[in-house]
């Protein structure tokens, strides 16, 4: 991962950079016009959000199952940008719905379910720095059950929201929109996995450092 | 199921909590007949190195052998063989006595009999139906003993089991541990009680900052050596 | 030792315990039943209670009511920290977990018998319509928030943050109960009661309950293990 370090950053950079021509060339959308273009930024992100969640839980279910504080570190560095690109989510979720909906916060389907996740998530944050002694595997359980548990939460909201049947329809992905879509969320990956590889390596360096100390107590 | 090991070994156990080492390359033999003084000041350790031959803790590196068998694959199997008192007892204050000993007793597939014999051996057949909330700390203590060898373990861990007790107390507590190693038990014991640990210990393994410092047998004069290798700061 | 053995012998640990003090039964009843009134001042208006309002108060004083027992429940197996005691046993350790999970379990169906009629009466709610598919979404909805929140509960023991810590970890992972208890009582409480409604929602808790029941078993151990 250290050697594509350089090219991924060129490559992401470009893509970041060229990206507003892509969206500004974009077809507008029918009903909402300029607005619909946060659309580039907001599904991407949770693209990102959902892919850190998963990659979370497996590395956590294996940190348990081997021990092998690698997959920890993964888990540690894939929950922090689960949360940083959920919360991303969720401020340009409501933006976009208080300029096509006229308020703020509708109880969506996806942007609750969203929330649900983000919370769980936050929860894991909070366990890793907070749970005192042993707090890695506290974390590891609580990103497994909150992986666990997106099935449940996708049915349980989707069914909860369309009972009552109010928001507008988001809205279909028509062919001319593709092109730029696509591109936002390869860039968005890329970055994702860019930003994986530097939090990576924050946490090895990290671990090595803890083993310096503990060397250090060695040759007294 | 039950898996009898004649001896425990600790090869190079290290066990460190993120930056702070609690263990440093420790090494150690123990056999049956054994009663080994853990001894040293608070912080070297001697807690966690109960924990790893308890099976609770496990190391981050170095291996912890019970005979042949490592804790990892025959867990419960060894176990069913080891017997700890702690600082805290393990007891329920709600319950009494005899519900106490009833419970682990089942617990360790042993019939309601075990229990009984174990009140007896603690002398607080009498109070076997009080709440153990009522009981003073030195009969905590004994019944909480009694509790740790209702299964006759092989590997006895006591840490700091003399604490609260009476000049009395603590002379029934030495007699039974040193029945115990007669009888083919590996005792390891924990204490700050440098001078009770004189008369009973036959290997002393002294702990500064996580290494041992010393494993030798005990010969007298503990209070003196102990000085000397820990200091008295 | 067999599995089921030693979860009926903890159980039963448990229960004695329990029948004895009867501390954590108490607390918890009187809890719910304030929780209770608490939503009745706040939510009352002229004797009229809120429309949606019994099936979600419920399912509140439920999972409110849980999370304080079971905070007292692991309570007391730090005192004495008898957990360890526990784990040290040649016992299977999943075996300790369901035997404390059927001990929530057990109590938290005994504050529902207490809260159901007491939600009923208070918001003038017929709870009594179809009172099997009830108990099922009760329970079901019941063994699904324990399930987590007991494995949450004994993993936070050691933690010196663990009052504050449960709620914020247990609550987002139960929501989905929550929801589809609420829903699917809601369901029950509409003039011509909506059984298949109330069925679908009982079907998601029963996966619910299978999927987090099991993984716990797995997780128990390595989590527990120091």
């Amino acid at each position: 991962m250290k050697k594509a370090f350089v090219p991924l950053t060129i490559v992401v950079a470009a893509m970041f950079a060229y990206a507003p021509v892509l969206i500004a060339r974009a077809d507008y959308e029918a009903t909402m016009g300029l607005v619909q273009k946060i659309f580039y930024f907001h599904v991407p992100s949770w693209f990102v959000m959902f892919t850190a969640v998963f990659i979370c839980g497996g590395a956590s279910a294996l940190y348990l199952a081997k021990g092998d504080p690698r997959f920890d570190r993964v888990a540690a560095s894939a929950g922090e940008i689960a949360v940083v690109f959920g919360l991303m989510g969720l401020v340009t979720g409501p933006l976009w719905g208080r300029k096509a909906w006229g308020v703020w916060w509708q109880w969506d389907a996806r942007l609750t379910m969203a929330l649900l996740v983000e919370l769980i998530f936050v929860g894991y944050l909070i366990v890793r720095k907070y749970g005192g002694p042993g707090s890695e595997k506290l974390g590891a359980a609580m990103a497994i059950f909150g992986t666990a548990n997106v099935p449940f939460v996708y049915v349980s909201v989707n069914i909860w929201r369309t009972i009552h049947p109010k928001t507008t329809v988001v809205p279909t992905l028509a062919a001319t929109m593709a092109i730029p879509f696509w591109y936002s969320v390869l860039a968005f990956m890329l970055l994702f996995t860019l930003l994986m590889t530097l939090r990576l390596g924050l946490e090895r360096q990290r671990a090595a450092l803890d083993e310096l100390y503990l060397a250090e107590d060695d040759d007294v | 199921m039950t898996a009898d090991f004649d001896s425990v070994r600790l090869i190079d156990v290290s066990r460190h909590f993120g930056r702070r080492r609690a263990l440093a390359r420790l090494s150690l033999g123990l056999s049956r007949g054994d009663i080994v003084g853990l001894l040293g000041p608070n912080g070297a350790g001697k807690s966690t190195l109960v924990g790893i031959l308890a099976t609770l803790v496990t190391p981050t590196s170095g291996d912890v052998r019970f005979g042949e068998a490592h804790a990892g694959t025959h867990g419960p199997a060894i176990r069913s063989r080891i017997g700890l008192l702690a600082h805290e007892l393990h007891l329920y204050p709600e319950l009494t006595a005899r519900q106490n000993l009833a419970f682990f007793a089942g617990l360790y597939g042993l019939d309601a009999g075990a229990a009984d014999a174990a009140l007896e051996r603690a002398g607080l057949a009498d109070r076997a139906d009080d709440d153990v909330s009522g009981f003073s700390r030195g009969m905590r203590q004994r019944l909480a003993l009694e509790r740790a060898l209702l299964h006759e373990p092989r590997l006895v861990l006591l840490d700091e089991p003399f604490t609260g007790l009476d000049d009395r107390a603590t002379g029934l507590v030495s007699e039974r541990v040193r029945q115990l190693a007669a009888k083919g038990a590996i005792v390891v014991l924990a204490t700050h009680d440098l001078d009770v640990a004189d008369g009973l210990v036959t290997r002393v393994a002294l702990l500064r900052e996580g290494r041992l410092v010393e494993d030798a047998p005990a010969a007298g004069g503990l209070r003196a050596r102990y000085r000397t290798l820990v200091g008295t700061r | 030792m067999t599995f089921a053995r030693v979860a009926l012998l903890v159980l039963r640990k448990d229960v004695a315990i329990e029948v004895k003090s009867r501390e954590i039964l108490y607390t918890t009843l009187f809890f719910a039943a304030s929780c209770v009134l608490v939503f009745a001042f706040a939510l009352i208006r002229e004797g009229r209670p809120p429309e949606e309002g019994p099936s979600g108060i419920l399912w509140i004083a439920i999972a409110f009511s849980g999370t304080l027992a079971l905070g007292r429940t692991f309570e007391r197996e730090r005192y004495g920290d008898t957990l360890r005691a526990l784990l040290l046993a040649p016992a299977p350790r999943p075996a300790i977990y369901v035997g404390k999970l059927l001990g929530i379990v057990l109590l938290l169906l005994v504050a529902e018998l207490m809260l159901v009629p007491a939600v009923a009466l208070l918001f003038q709610a017929p709870l009594f319509a179809r009172p099997l598919l009830l108990a099922g979404l009760l329970g079901a909805g019941t063994v699904g928030f324990a399930a987590v929140g007991t494995l949450f509960a004994a993993m936070l023991v050691r933690s010196r943050t663990r009052d504050v810590m449960l709620p914020i970890l247990l609550y987002p992972i139960t929501v989905p109960v929550i929801i589809a208890g609420a829903r699917g009582t809601s369901a029950l409480l509409l003039p011509s009661p909506d059984e298949a409604t109330a069925l679908m929602w009982l079907a998601l808790l029963v996966c619910f309950d299978v999927v987090f029941v099991t993984l716990s078993l797995w997780t128990f151990e390595p989590v527990m293990s120091e």
